[in-house]
């Protein structure tokens, strides 16, 4: 018995949003009397943090803090229309029409303080921490506070925007496929370790590297939670996942947890996570979507780090060590 | 995690604010402490419970449904069959036009795969509606079937589908979504080296914590209120109008907190029969999946067959690629066409080949119909992709990951779906890559840029 170590790259690229698009997202914000502000959605948090980058998104535009943005969404009695979150497309699509939303509340919020400072709203801007002033004086400002009560009780003004993104839809052409499927590209390489025991065909992941190119990280922890847990789902489906372990028989189905393998604690490997930013033109402050492609790389570097290892090929998900086992059998024999 | 800033720093001004903080997620607190709610948390007075009953069979002729020792069962409030759906016959994917029509909502004469539903027990509570739904008599006739791509492609094969007439999606490009750039033939005719190699993958569970579900209570205005975790809210709600035939206003959906989806929960299964379910008997109705039920019966990512031919000169440069990709898609379209489709506009992969040929597939066989997950059209691509990459750069000699520096695509190339490159950062991911893992490569590489040269 000998344990065996390899090592394999492969680089990736992934489209954001629903492919051909016509994929659309709406928002509307609005703020409350005292200066606190609301985005209205119908998109849903899958657990990924839409909702708290969407109010780090409002926040930045209109300059506030984000603990003063409140997100309602996922009720379609009150939120205005969201495709859905799919395909990579929620902090871009719905960060657009957040953004598109917030400026034009924004734009209302600063004509109300114009007003009020007797000054052109052209020359006013938000210092983020709660208060607009005068560019270049900043002793000459209001408070947003101050502002929004302003716009309800005495001027009568809805410090409110609208906000859609939508990308028309291409439809393939038929004889030569020419579309435009996307708006922008995320990018992604990975070199995995592994050490493969040539007796049971077990493979351990020594360790991952993964570079992602995601446009803007938004916010870096979420980015790292999100890139984290897509490198570990790459590994699961390299190495264990499937329903139907001898498809295309049927026989041999998980239906539990018990049955359905997936890693445990000890067979996570040492990840590392490195973020480049090209910003995206299009994309909210640059942002791509990462959420898809971060989960791919993984599993063709770790089949060719298993053939770096011990010289077989499996071409088939998932290389378990079952078929690295007969593999290594059917080697031998010839 | 590591931001390597000094990369298209020119491309950047770090001006922001609040955005590039890590800042703590709102939701968290709540998560970890137990005190968020989901859909399922709720409970309502007089609720019953929605069990289905499945087919044993990959095919087989419906004879005959009993429904009497069932509908006796202590407990039992209702059971629904296909007579009580106004609009049965559905697919999720005709709000944006992409038919036809291929799937019951319960089975009518025929079930196409292993779990199919063909009737729904409502009952006081889900241990009545089990027992109930174990009485429910079907008799069945089996019919051949197909289980695989293959199979359900050779000729003569029987038919998975009759609402598509052949086992196979038909697109208006024909029996396959094609690409076509470049001349292959002549591509592999000056190639070095010619590699074809076929790439398989098998059914992969999106396995949520939170299983797919919903909880339907009757306003009493005619209006009807979802607590639903579906990943797209106003597509369940189209999708539920239509397969019911009750306008939009009388249906409101309300989400929240999702416990995971990974394209599980796109597919529009459990909402439409449960409303129907509250308005038929006036009672708040709870449809959630068991795990077997999510394991077996929720969509799957596909199985997939992917078979790469590329020719390579001894210099590195592939010179032609040609694809066939295939992805079962089960007994019914859900969101397959469109994912068999985002493929072919991925392939050939982030590399700019002069000669590309694509057809991909959306093959129909009798087994649990696949549908969205993470990745979607993407995932088993990228892998037999990068494998292939990887057998090329041995087969000529070369260090794989100069190989890919070699085909890198840059910006202003044009891509086989002919759209020209923007915002390329794939030769640079891979220059950190080679820093990050001590993957040594020549000075050459390192100097290269994804930017268009001036």
């Amino acid at each position: 018995m000998t344990i065996r170590r390899g090592r394999g790259v492969a680089a990736v690229n992934y489209p954001t949003g629903m492919n051909l698009g016509g994929d659309p997202s709406q928002a509307l914000v609005h703020s409350t009397p005292t200066g606190n502000f609301m985005v209205t959605l119908s998109s849903v948090d899958l657990g990924q943090g839409l909702k708290q980058v969407m109010a780090q998104i409002c926040a930045e535009t209109i300059g506030v803090k984000t603990e003063q943005v409140i997100i309602d969404t996922a009720d379609t009695d009150t939120g205005p229309h969201c495709m859905g979150t799919f395909a990579s497309r929620g902090t871009h699509r719905i960060g657009n029409a957040v953004i598109q939303a917030a400026r034009e509340a924004r734009q209302v919020m600063l004509e109300v303080a114009a007003e009020a400072l007797e000054v052109d709203a052209g020359d006013l801007d938000t210092d983020g921490d709660g208060n607009i002033h005068v560019k270049g004086a900043p002793q000459k400002s209001i408070s947003i506070f101050d502002t929004a009560l302003m716009a309800h009780f005495k001027l009568g003004r809805s410090i409110s925007g609208r906000g859609m993104f939508l990308v028309p839809r291409s439809y393939p052409e038929v004889e030569t496929g020419a579309m435009k499927p996307s708006t922008c590209y995320a990018h992604a390489c990975t070199v995995a370790e592994v050490d493969v025991d040539d007796e049971t065909g077990e493979v351990t992941v020594i360790s991952m590297k993964n570079v992602f190119e995601i446009g803007r990280a938004l916010n870096p922890k979420m980015v790292e939670q999100q890139l984290v847990g897509g490198s570990w789902m790459g590994i699961s489906h390299a190495l264990y996942e499937t329903t139907e372990p001898y498809y295309p028989k049927r026989d041999h189905a998980g239906t539990d947890f018990n049955e359905y393998l997936m890693p445990g604690p000890g067979d996570i490997a040492p990840t590392e996570i490195i973020v480049l930013e090209r910003p995206a033109e299009d994309g909210p402050y640059g942002a791509k979507g990462p959420g898809e492609m971060c989960a791919n790389p993984q599993i063709p570097a770790l089949a060719n780090a298993i053939f770096d290892a011990v010289g077989v090929r499996i071409d088939m998900m998932p290389i378990t060590p079952e078929r690295i086992l007969r593999a290594l059998r059917e080697k031998q024999a010839a | 995690m590591k931001l390597a800033k000094s990369y298209f720093a020119d491309q950047r001004t770090d001006d922001l604010k609040e955005l590039g903080q890590g800042l703590p997620r709102s939701d968290v607190p709540g998560h970890v402490t137990g005190k968020t709610t989901y859909f399922a948390d709720r409970t309502f007075p007089g609720m019953l419970y929605l069990k289905m009953v499945r087919s044993p069979h990959h095919h087989a002729r419906i004879r005959s449904v009993d429904l009497s020792d069932a509908e006796k069962h202590p407990g039992v409030h209702r059971i629904l069959t296909h007579k009580d759906i106004p609009h049965n016959l559905y697919t999720i994917l005709i709000l944006i036009q992409v038919g036809p029509e291929d799937e019951h909502v319960l089975a009518e004469d025929k079930v196409r795969w292993k779990g199919e539903a063909v009737v729904a027990v409502l009952a006081d509570s889900e241990r009545a509606a089990n027992e109930a739904a174990a009485k429910v008599k079907v008799d069945y006739e089996v019919l051949p079937d197909v289980l695989d791509i293959d199979s359900a492609l050779a000729p003569g094969a029987p038919i998975v589908n009759e609402h598509h007439g052949q086992n196979y999606y038909m697109y208006d490009s024909g029996q396959s979504r094609k690409v076509r750039y470049g001349d292959v033939e002549k591509g592999f005719a000056e190639a070095d080296h010619i590699l074809e190699q076929t790439y398989y993958s098998s059914p992969i569970e999106q396995a949520p914590m939170e299983t797919t579900g919903c909880i339907v209570t009757p306003d009493g205005n005619d209006r009807f209120t979802c607590y639903t975790n579906t990943q797209a809210m106003f597509f369940t709600l189209d999708n539920t109008s239509i397969i019911l035939q009750m306008p939009g206003h009388k249906l409101h959906m309300v989400g929240g907190t999702v416990g995971g989806g990974f394209g599980g929960k796109v597919d529009v299964t459990v909402e439409p029969i449960a409303i129907l379910a509250a308005k038929l008997t006036g009672r708040p109705v709870s449809f959630i999946y068991g795990r077997y039920e999510e394991m077996q019966i929720s969509s799957p990512r596909a199985a997939e067959k992917i078979v790469l031919k590329d020719g390579v000169m001894k210099d590195g440069r592939i010179v032609a690629r040609q694809v066939w990709g295939y992805t079962d898609a089960g007994a019914y379209s859900r969101h397959s066409p469109y994912g068999a489709q985002k493929g072919a506009a991925h392939y050939p992969g982030p590399y700019t080949i002069p000669n590309v040929w694509v057809d991909t597939w959306c093959v129909y066989t009798n087994r649990t119909p696949s549908s969205a997950m993470r990745g979607f059209g993407v995932t088993i691509a990228d892998f037999a992709l990068e494998v292939q990459m990887d057998k090329l750069a041995r087969l000529i000699g070369m260090d794989p990951l100069e190989f890919r520096f070699i085909n890198a695509y840059r910006d202003g190339d044009m891509k086989a779906h002919r759209q020209p490159t923007t915002g390329a950062a794939l030769i640079e991911c891979m220059q950190e890559a080679s820093r990050v893992a001590n993957w040594p490569i020549a000075e050459k590489y390192l100097e290269m840029s994804s930017y268009k040269e001036v």
